[in-house]
């Protein structure tokens, strides 16, 4: 038993694999947070007056907001005018192929695993790459033309289709909605937007790739998603970013519209720099995530796998407005070392016959701590609501914390809604059955952490099961592939 | 004046006028008081309960209560005549009305207690509960320490009879505000079954805000049971806070049935290896009436095992809350804490806040919570009809069957008895 979590730790304790910068060139704006800044972000972007306004009611309305302190998580105050807000990968053309990228950005990717070239040619993944802020490559932008998806960056879509960004911009999170949203609708520098029109079937998973580059800048990434009626897309997040020594602060948002009969999966694998051993430095990682089932038979699935970041904090959820609409939540968070993850969900049930189900997994190692915490709201008319919850945590180490917040608001009595959660560690059965059968304890511990993560990881598109399992790998499991 | 001004102004005069052993307690938990206040909606554990309006009326307060009929006979509990019967009137013990028959058992006033033979035991305990309730309410309680009673129970004795704890309120004078207040002490291998119940005299509006204190030592067993049925105009903060230094047992069981609003706080603190201790509730509402179940298991050393189970009835347009918080502590491994809560609906207008709570600082732990939300089952309903038992006695036959598992927990036939009929009656009618 020892011998199998002592080779847990080796590996727990094993080095941040993709810690290097990249030696981009930045264009960036000076550190501190202003009006002016924020016209600067606006001015750069070429944005039109209306963006600039709603941008500055945000600021306006930030700086009468408190920073939150109700999460299960503690980290040193952060000074917002000691951040960059902008900053740029220097272009001095446009680009036409990926043939143009700057070599430096190339090899970036190919050391993440993730080379554009190969993913278009083997996976037919159309991938946004978004390095710093700045989408700097959209591949198969033709092809997803042609059956009238739009999916570009988030500047692009200003300047191309304004009317659409306008109308559903802040519609799912408001600004106003919390201290990080309104920090982000200031000041946000990209994003992606995606819109597939009614009755479209996306042909491929979507993909953007972020990566927070340039020292002491905040990531603040918009992403706008909009199924029309009886569409369907399925969007992938990744999330890697270098080693450094101070904390970056990543406050990102993201919107989930699907009408009628439409269906939307968003998958994350968030892989940020979780600090090292001492828990110095590491990625904050303040994230407002919502999705709205505005329209009947609609679904929102989201799954996420984290396994960095020093600090999380972060609740996708579904709002189920349309009757018979469907939310779904899946989570694999892992923390290790100093590091903290204070995430769940929210499902509200509004619409008649809604259903949701919340799957939750979470990991503790070394002295970290683990929060689950979760809403499930059925309004007074959301009949025959449905949820199912599981939260299940696994501790590794005795030092290290599994806490769970659920909170279960009920105000219809043909609701149906349970909550089951378990908290414990490998069982010492589970090992000796594997013994038993000549299963060493290394390999059986694997085996058992692995199969904790299955439920999850089976949620995954192909393509991002296998960048997980490897994460999983690198942050746990050891020999196990 | 407002109301909580009067009652600081009161709680500073008495503290003025009463110099006794218990006065630096009441002087810091009056200035724990004033910087706490009274906890709005906004404090995470109040987030469902709305207590502030209790306090936007007048009430009596430092009534007389010496003068007291056989009105509070009413509220008697089954067996009365064997059992040891503690009465308190409006908040203060009414030694009169009380009977101590049971041999080993000590009824003492608080403040007699706090200098005499058990001058440690009250110095270490009373006030223990305060380190876990930081909502002001509590602290209020302990801000009015009059007429507070000590109970003791010797070493290896049995107490044979149950201690029933009569908490009643006389609003036969005006709105009643009344803060009772116990510290229990159960010495090793000794045995006690403690019973509390409630009541009110008269129409007005009755506030009462009780605090008991149970502190188990080595090999101790405590049976604890708390029978609710008050008023339509009484509200209700209930404390009992259970601090088991020994290793011992404690069994405790809690049945709501009606007031205004009912909070009931139980807090299983283990302080020792191979503390054993379960929790069972049973809420059963209608009308406007709101329960709120919070309970804490906080377990500080290892091989300690909880079980708690907490099931929920809501009628009418009623709210039932249940948070079960459970804390294991570093290097309290090789804990056993189960919780549960389920709860039923049977109106449109009942609603249900839940809440089960983890948070765990060990590895070597087996902990599980489960909650449920629903209405009768359908099928079983229609298994019933179709037996020719009409849809009444087929609903009464299940939500019997549904409270049952929590009945069953009351070791003490009449008592048992007791409640049955009680919850027979609710669900006859």
């Amino acid at each position: 038993m020892n011998d199998g979590l002592s080779t847990i730790e080796q590996q727990i304790t094993s080095d941040y694999k993709y810690g290097f910068t990249s030696d981009l060139e930045a264009d960036q704006a000076p550190k501190g947070l202003n009006e002016d800044i924020i016209r600067f972000i606006s001015g750069k972007k070429n944005e039109p007056e209306w963006m600039l306004e709603w941008r500055l009611k945000a600021y306006r309305h930030w700086l009468k907001m408190e920073v939150p302190e109700w999460a299960n998580i503690k980290y040193p105050a952060i000074d917002f005018q000691d951040i960059i807000y902008y900053s740029a990968p220097k272009q001095t053309k446009k680009l036409n192929s990926l043939d143009e990228i700057d070599p430096e950005l190339r090899r970036t990717f190919e050391k993440l695993g993730i080379s554009l070239d190969e993913q278009k040619r083997l996976s037919g993944v159309a991938v946004d790459a978004v390095i710093d802020s700045v989408s700097v490559a959209t591949t198969f932008r033709e092809q997803l033309g042609e059956l009238g998806i739009i999916f570009c960056s988030m500047s692009e879509a200003i300047q191309e289709h304004p009317e659409l960004v306008k109308k559903y911009i802040g519609s799912v999170v408001p600004m106003t909605d919390n201290f990080y949203s309104a920090l982000n609708s200031a000041v946000f520098t990209d994003g992606s937007f995606c819109y597939i029109p009614k009755g479209v079937r996306c042909p491929m998973e979507l993909s953007t790739y972020f990566r927070i580059n340039a020292q002491n800048t905040g990531q603040f990434e918009r992403t706008l998603i909009v199924a029309e009626e009886g569409s369907y897309v399925s969007y992938l997040e990744g999330c890697t970013a270098p080693m450094r020594d101070e904390n970056q602060l990543h406050a990102a948002v993201v919107e989930l519209i699907a009408m009628d009969h439409a269906e939307i999966k968003y998958s994350t694998v968030q892989n940020w720099y979780p600090g090292d051993k001492e828990g110095k430095g590491g990625i904050y990682n303040f994230v407002t995530k919502r999705g709205i089932c505005a329209g009947v038979h609609s679904k929102i699935s989201w799954t996420q796998v984290e396994t960095g970041s020093a600090v999380t904090w972060k609740y996708p959820s579904c709002i189920l407005k349309g009757d018979h609409s469907v939310g779904e939540f899946y989570s694999v968070a892992v923390t290790n070392h100093h590091q903290q993850a204070d995430t769940g969900t929210k499902m509200i049930h509004l619409g008649k016959n809604t259903r949701s189900r919340i799957v939750s997994k979470g990991i503790s190692a070394g002295v970290s701590h683990n929060s689950y915490r979760g809403l499930v709201s059925v309004a007074k008319n959301a009949t025959n609501a449905r949820n199912f919850s599981q939260c299940d945590s696994l501790l590794l180490g005795d030092r290290c914390g599994a806490h769970t917040f659920p909170y279960i608001e009920v105000k219809n009595n043909t609701a149906q809604v349970e909550h089951e959660a378990t908290t414990s560690k490998i069982g010492e059965d589970q090992i000796f059955y594997c013994n038993q059968r000549g299963i060493d304890t290394e390999t059986a511990v694997a085996l058992i952490v692995n199969g904790f993560a299955k439920e999850v990881m089976n949620q995954l598109p192909m393509e991002f099961a296998v960048e997980a399992q490897k994460l999983l790998a690198i942050t746990l499991e050891g020999s196990v592939g | 004046m407002s109301t909580i001004t009067t009652i600081k102004d009161k709680a500073q005069q008495l503290g003025a006028a009463t110099q006794d052993a218990l006065q630096p307690v009441r002087a810091a938990a009056l200035a724990a008081f004033n910087q706490l206040g009274v906890p709005a909606v906004k404090h995470e554990e109040w987030k469902y309960t709305r207590i502030s309006q209790l306090f936007n009326q007048p009430y009596q307060l430092g009534v007389d209560h010496t003068n007291t009929d056989a009105a509070w006979q009413a509220f008697r509990l089954p067996e009365y005549e064997t059992a040891n019967e503690l009465v308190f009137i409006n908040g203060v013990y009414n030694a009169a009305a009380s009977t101590v028959r049971s041999a080993g058992l000590i009824v003492l006033p608080l403040e007699e207690a706090a200098k005499g033979e058990y001058a440690q035991v009250v110095n270490k305990n009373l006030g223990h509960s305060g380190k876990y309730m930081k909502d002001g309410i509590n602290a209020l309680n302990a801000s009015f320490l009059v007429g507070a009673v000590f109970i003791g129970v010797n070493r290896s004795t049995e107490i044979e009879h149950p201690v029933y704890i009569y908490n009643i309120t006389d609003g036969r004078a005006g709105n009643v505000f009344a803060q009772p207040r116990t510290l229990v002490h159960v010495a090793a291998n000794a045995g006690v079954v403690l019973v509390e119940t409630y009541g009110s005299i008269g129409v007005a509006d009755h506030f009462t805000n009780q605090v008991m204190e149970v502190v188990v030592e080595q090999d101790a067993r405590v049976e604890y049971y708390k029978i609710q049925n008050d008023s339509n105009r009484s509200s209700l903060v209930s404390t009992t806070h259970f601090r088991q230094v020994g290793k011992s047992y404690v069994h405790a069981v809690t049945i709501s049935l009606n007031g205004v609003m009912v909070r009931n706080n139980l807090n299983m603190v283990m302080e020792a290896e191979h503390c054993d201790s379960n929790m069972f509730g049973l809420y059963f509402t209608s009308d406007s009436c709101h329960v709120d179940n919070h309970t804490i298991v906080d377990n500080a050393k290892p091989h300690c095992l909880s079980n708690e189970y907490y099931k929920g009835i809501l009628d009418g347009s009623s709210t039932g809350v249940f948070n079960g918080k459970i804390f294991v502590q570093q290097d309290a491994q090789k804990i056993n804490a189960f919780q549960s809560n389920k709860n039923i609906l049977l109106s449109d207008s009942a609603n249900v806040y839940t809440k089960p709570q983890l948070e765990i600082f060990a590895d070597d732990v087996k902990c599980s919570h489960g909650c449920t939300v629903g209405r009768l089952d359908e099928e079983g309903l229609f298994y019933l009809r179709s037996r020719g038992v009409t849809e009444a006695s087929a609903k009464s036959l299940l939500l019997h069957a549904f409270a049952v598992d929590i009945l069953d927990q009351i070791r003490h036939d009449a008592l048992r008895a007791y409640v049955d009929q009680l919850i027979s009656e609710r669900l006859g009618a």
